[in-house]
Formats: C-alpha cells, sequence, structure tokens
C-alpha cells in the first residue's frame, strides 16, 4: 500500500518534471530548427577561404576576405544590390498607392460584387509565376522591355498587390467605423473621410503592408531571372545564384555565403525589429 | 456556422451610419449617395483591377492562346523548312500528354506532385508542433518568434545556396550523416534535400499561422474538458483540431498552391534540367529560354490549369474560406480577447 502510493507520488512528480521541461525543450528544438542553417551561413561567411571545409563551430581564425571577395569587380554585387533595392522600392510604393484606395472601398464601402472583386484580387496570388512570365517574356521582348526595371515591376505588382489590398482591407476591417461616421457628420465627403481621417490613422497597417511586400519584392527570383539577361541589371537573387565568386576556388562556398548574408542580414535586422507587425499582417493575410 | 449571427463590424449590417448602408430595402431617400458610394467604390477599386488585368489576366488569356501556335523551322508535310508561325490548334497538347515530349512533361507532372504532397504534410506536422509550443511557451517567447520568422525572410535563392552547401559533398550533412552521398547527382537524395530546404524554410510560417488560430480558441474550453477528465490527446483531437481546422486548411491551401509553383529552390540548389528534380515551372522556363514558346505557353496553362483545380477542390469540397468571412469575426474576437486578457496574460 505505502509502496503504490510512494510510486504514484513518484510518477506524478516525474511527470510534473516533463512537464516543466518540455516546453523549454521544445522552444530550443524550434530556434535550433530555425536558426542552425541560418548560423552555419554566417559561420562558413566568415572563415578563410583556404578553412572553407572545415567543420568547427567557430572559424578557427575569423576573416572576412570572403566578403572582400564578393565585392571585387567583375562580380556585379553592388549593382545587383542597388538594382535590387530600385525594384523592391518601386514595387512597393505602387503597390501602397494603387493598393490602399481599393482596400478601403472594400473594407468600407457597400457596393455590388464586393466579395467577388475580393474573391478574384485573392484569386491571381494565386497564380502560378511562370504562367504569367512565359507571355510577358513574348510580350517584353516584343516592345524592347527585356533588362528593364519596368520589366521586373510591372510582373512583380502580380504577387504584391493582391498581398498588399488582402492586409490593407483586414486592417481598415478594424478600425472603428464610427471615425469616418463622425467626420461624415461633420460634413466630409467618403473620400475626405478617407484622405483626412483614414489613412493618417492607417499608417501603422500601410507600414507593416510595406515591409511585407519589400520583403516579397526582395526576395523574388523568376520574374528577374526571366526577364533580364545583362549582368549590370541583374537583381541580387538571381546575382548570388550565378555567383561563381573571384577566387578561383571550384566552389567558392565562402564567398557565396558571404554574399547570401550581405542579401539576408538586412531582412533579418528589420524582422526583428518589426517581428510583432509582420506576424499580425501575416496571419491576417496568410498569403505566401 | 451560428458564428455569422452577430457581425457588427460588417458595414452592411451596421444600419444607422449615414452614407453607409444602400440595403436593397431602403433605397429612394438615399439614392444619391448610394450612386454616390458606387462610384467612389469603382474610382477606388479599377485601378487594382486595371493593373491585375494587365499582369495577370492578359498574360493567362496569352498563354492559351499561344499554346495553339508553334514557331521556329519545322519541316512540313511535304519536307520543305517552314518558318515562322503556325496554328496547330491542340497538337502542343497531344504531344504533351501523349506525344513526343510526354515522358519529360509527366516526370515533372510527378515531380511537382511528390514535393507538393510531400512537403506540404511534412510542413503541416512540423508547422502544428511548433505551434503547440509556441502556445505553450511562457519563457522565450519573445526568442521564438524572432527565429520562427528568420527561415521565411531569407530569400529562396538564398536558402537554395545555403542547403547546397550543406548538401555538398564535403559540406556538413554528409559529415554529420557519416556518409558520402552525393546529394546533387543521386536522383533520390536530391529530391530529400529539395523536400529539406523547403521544408525548413516553411514549416514554421505554417506554424506562425497555426498559432494565431490557437490564440483564438478560448482557455476555458480546455479547462473544462481537463475536468471533465480528457486526456491531453483527446483534448487535442476533440477540440483544438476541430477548432483550427479552418485557419489550418486556409494554411494548407496556400502552401499548396506556392509548392505547385517551386522553381528557385531545385534550380538552384540541384541545377537545371535534372529529371530528379524538375518540375513544371522549371519545364516551362527552359523551354522559353529556348524560344519555344508555343510548348512552353502550354506548359504554364497546364500548371495554371492544375493549380486552379487545386484550388476549386479545396475551396468547394473542403469549405477553405479564402476571403475570411469567418476568419473576420475570428480576428475581431481575437482582438476581444487580447484586449481583455491583457492585463492577466503578462
Amino acid at each position: 500500500m505505502t509502496t503504490a502510493t510512494g510510486d504514484a507520488r513518484r510518477t506524478t512528480r516525474r511527470r510534473f518534471e516533463i512537464k516543466k521541461w518540455l516546453p523549454i525543450l521544445g522552444v530550443a528544438g524550434i530556434v535550433l530548427y530555425c536558426l542552425a542553417p541560418f548560423y552555419w551561413m554566417v559561420v562558413t561567411a566568415f572563415r578563410r577561404p583556404a578553412d572553407q571545409y572545415d567543420l568547427s563551430p567557430l572559424p578557427r581564425t575569423w576573416s572576412v576576405e570572403n566578403f572582400l571577395a564578393v565585392f571585387e569587380p567583375g562580380t556585379g554585387f553592388g549593382r545587383a544590390l542597388l538594382n535590387s533595392l530600385i525594384v523592391a522600392s518601386t514595387t512597393t510604393i505602387l503597390t501602397l498607392i494603387i493598393g490602399t484606395s481599393t482596400a478601403y472601398a472594400l473594407a468600407r464601402l457597400a457596393f455590388r460584387g464586393k466579395n467577388l472583386v475580393l474573391s478574384l484580387i485573392i484569386a491571381t496570388s494565386m497564380f502560378p509565376g511562370i504562367s504569367l512570365i512565359v507571355p510577358l517574356l513574348r510580350l517584353f521582348t516584343d516592345i524592347g522591355w527585356i533588362n528593364t526595371y519596368q520589366a521586373m515591376i510591372l510582373p512583380s505588382l502580380s504577387f504584391a498587390l493582391p498581398l498588399a489590398v488582402w492586409n490593407l482591407t483586414m486592417f481598415f476591417r478594424q478600425m472603428p467605423q464610427e471615425l469616418e461616421q463622425a467626420a461624415m457628420v461633420d460634413g466630409c465627403t467618403p473620400g475626405q473621410a478617407f484622405r483626412r481621417i483614414i489613412v493618417p490613422l492607417a499608417a501603422p497597417g500601410m507600414f507593416t503592408t510595406a515591409i511585407l511586400t519589400f520583403i516579397l519584392a526582395w526576395n523574388e527570383f523568376i520574374i528577374a531571372l526571366s526577364m533580364v539577361n545583362e549582368q549590370n541589371m541583374q537583381t541580387v537573387t538571381v546575382a548570388i545564384s550565378k555567383f561563381t565568386g573571384a577566387t578561383q576556388y571550384d566552389q567558392p562556398f565562402g564567398t557565396q555565403m558571404a554574399a547570401g548574408v550581405i542579401v539576408t542580414i538586412p531582412l533579418v535586422i528589420g524582422v526583428l525589429i518589426f517581428q510583432r507587425r509582420i506576424i499580425a499582417g501575416l496571419t491576417s493575410g496568410g498569403l505566401k | 456556422m451560428s458564428m455569422t449571427t452577430d457581425t457588427p463590424t460588417n458595414p452592411e449590417v451596421d444600419s444607422g451610419s449615414p452614407g453607409h448602408t444602400p440595403t436593397g430595402s431602403r433605397k429612394g431617400r438615399r439614392s444619391g449617395s448610394v450612386t454616390g458610394t458606387a462610384r467612389l467604390a469603382s474610382a477606388l477599386v479599377s485601378p487594382t483591377l486595371l493593373v491585375l488585368a494587365v499582369v495577370v489576366m492578359y498574360p493567362i488569356i496569352a498563354a492559351l492562346y499561344q499554346s495553339l501556335f508553334v514557331s521556329g523551322q519545322r519541316l512540313d508535310a511535304q519536307g520543305f523548312v517552314v518558318e515562322g508561325r503556325q496554328f496547330v490548334g491542340l497538337g502542343t497538347y497531344a504531344d504533351i500528354l501523349f506525344g513526343p515530349a510526354a515522358e519529360r512533361f509527366w516526370n515533372a507532372f510527378w515531380n511537382t506532385t511528390f514535393f507538393t504532397v510531400v512537403t506540404v504534410a511534412l510542413e503541416t506536422v512540423l508547422g502544428m508542433a511548433m505551434a503547440l509550443v509556441m502556445h505553450q511557451a511562457f519563457r522565450g517567447r519573445g526568442l521564438v518568434r524572432a527565429s520562427v520568422l528568420v527561415p521565411w525572410a531569407i530569400p529562396t535563392a538564398v536558402s537554395a545556396l545555403l542547403w547546397r552547401w550543406i548538401f555538398a559533398p564535403d559540406g556538413v550533412a554528409n559529415a554529420i550523416l557519416d556518409q558520402q552521398v552525393l546529394w546533387s547527382s543521386q536522383a533520390f537524395a536530391s529530391k530529400i534535400a529539395v523536400i529539406t530546404a523547403e521544408v525548413w524554410k516553411t514549416a514554421p510560417f505554417v506554424g506562425l499561422l497555426v498559432l494565431a488560430g490557437l490564440q483564438v480558441i478560448s482557455r476555458e474550453v480546455h479547462e473544462a474538458a481537463t475536468v471533465d477528465g480528457a486526456s491531453a490527446w483527446r483534448r487535442f483531437w476533440h477540440i483544438t483540431l476541430p477548432l483550427v481546422k479552418p485557419a489550418l486548411v486556409v494554411a494548407v491551401l496556400f502552401r499548396m498552391l506556392d509548392a505547385l509553383r517551386m522553381f528557385d529552390l531545385p534550380f538552384i540548389l540541384i541545377g537545371q534540367q535534372k529529371d530528379s528534380v524538375e518540375t513544371l515551372s522549371m519545364l516551362a522556363f527552359s523551354e522559353a529560354t529556348n524560344v519555344h514558346y508555343g510548348p512552353a505557353a502550354a506548359y504554364a496553362t497546364l500548371l495554371f490549369a492544375y493549380v486552379a483545380l487545386i484550388a476549386f477542390v479545396f475551396v468547394k469540397l473542403l469549405g477553405a474560406d479564402v476571403i475570411g468571412e469567418a476568419r473576420s469575426q475570428v480576428t475581431k474576437s481575437r482582438g476581444a480577447r487580447f484586449r481583455r486578457g491583457k492585463g492577466s496574460a503578462r
């Protein structure tokens, strides 16, 4: 009898211990899963090219040689960074300008076919990129747009615009309706209420949407790969995929990892700063 | 469901808002403002629709049209060389589905399907597990949230390079496994490499979506079930899972549609024109860059049809609530819960 209760107590205590440690183990597991490959990229980037194949968890000798190799003339990497910046920011700005008013209408105005329009916009974001690129490639070849920024920006709107409209619609829906009502009681037209009251208050939502759109446009690959065949118009994701590096190794993994770190670090820092907003935007959007 | 009964945020139901309620029954007095609203709405919505018509609708229709032609040099029936575009009707599709191009097409089709099914299944299970952990975790919540976003934020092109390095012959994967697998040339190994990289990048994202669904479930339901003596497993199976199902179905749908167009990852991680990992997107791309616009357009159209079919099945059969009729309720109640629970949660 006594041993039975003792056993029971011991098992409950063990269960309690497991219960206490399990979430912490789980958290550690998730963090390790998410960060280990990223960590390996950073570590490889900081090794000397000669130590490239080392498996030590920290570089034997820290070196920035790989980073210098990334920017050596002939790689076109600096130019590619600039191109990506131009394409991604123009896409983001255009998307916000076009998308905000549409989202407002979808969230606030009652008109016929609203749900149909919203469904249509969401549906377009699901279309495979290649289905759009094949005909556009031909069109852009005919009108001489190959190797131009607009040939990358315009198709990028196909995924950026639906995401932005959806996110902003969700955001506008959450704003209290009384705001415009008060403005309209005071004599504003719906258009004035939108411009003077809603847009300033919607700044946080627009900011979140801008971050998400920028990240998606910055990470875009297949459009930039298809529409450009000159090195000085390549975006950074394309440049990095063609990276053979400047140092004469058969596979310059160190240089590639350094390039990867340069492309990724701004995004990771941005994500860490704005993580709450990004998660809110992602989970309300559910897109991509 | 019964959730749709109270909808105070819904502008159509919210009567008493001036200029906002053109519910069919009471026009007349307000018809002026109704047409005003309609005019404003169409002015606001049309730019987006116009852009999407140019960059999405036009290409889809143009691809269908272009797939009916072949271009370039061919031999005609008499054995003469003919140049230029020629109408072949559904000939290209016949070639792709049953003819000389069939082997490559069906290989790409099965690769695409295999990648989609396997990665989405793994992502769902892993993402669900991550969401449950994150939901339970009190310590290290900020750290988890930050690290979960890292794989998502890394460009696929960079993550493909990163995994190519990990799966290199002298890379860390072989060192850990103590094997000499040639990940980039052995057929099945290269499939595994692609799947690993894809799941790494997207499972945390599924986790985030499911977590958002989990946070809506009120604690009282779980407590009541615990008091009634339901085991953890039964609580998961009979309470958690049915309640996160709407969020999960939408997450799975979006992941599937994304996986079906997979391109960057196999393209950079393994390479072009590798039978073992060639997807439909890669096949269409390779034909387009070889200026075989007809077949490229046909592959693109077939992929589009495949994607549309999957989306249709999800929305019609599984009731994926994509535009969020119910989810707008969910967001609202989440907000309410958040506001109410703010004091006690921290």
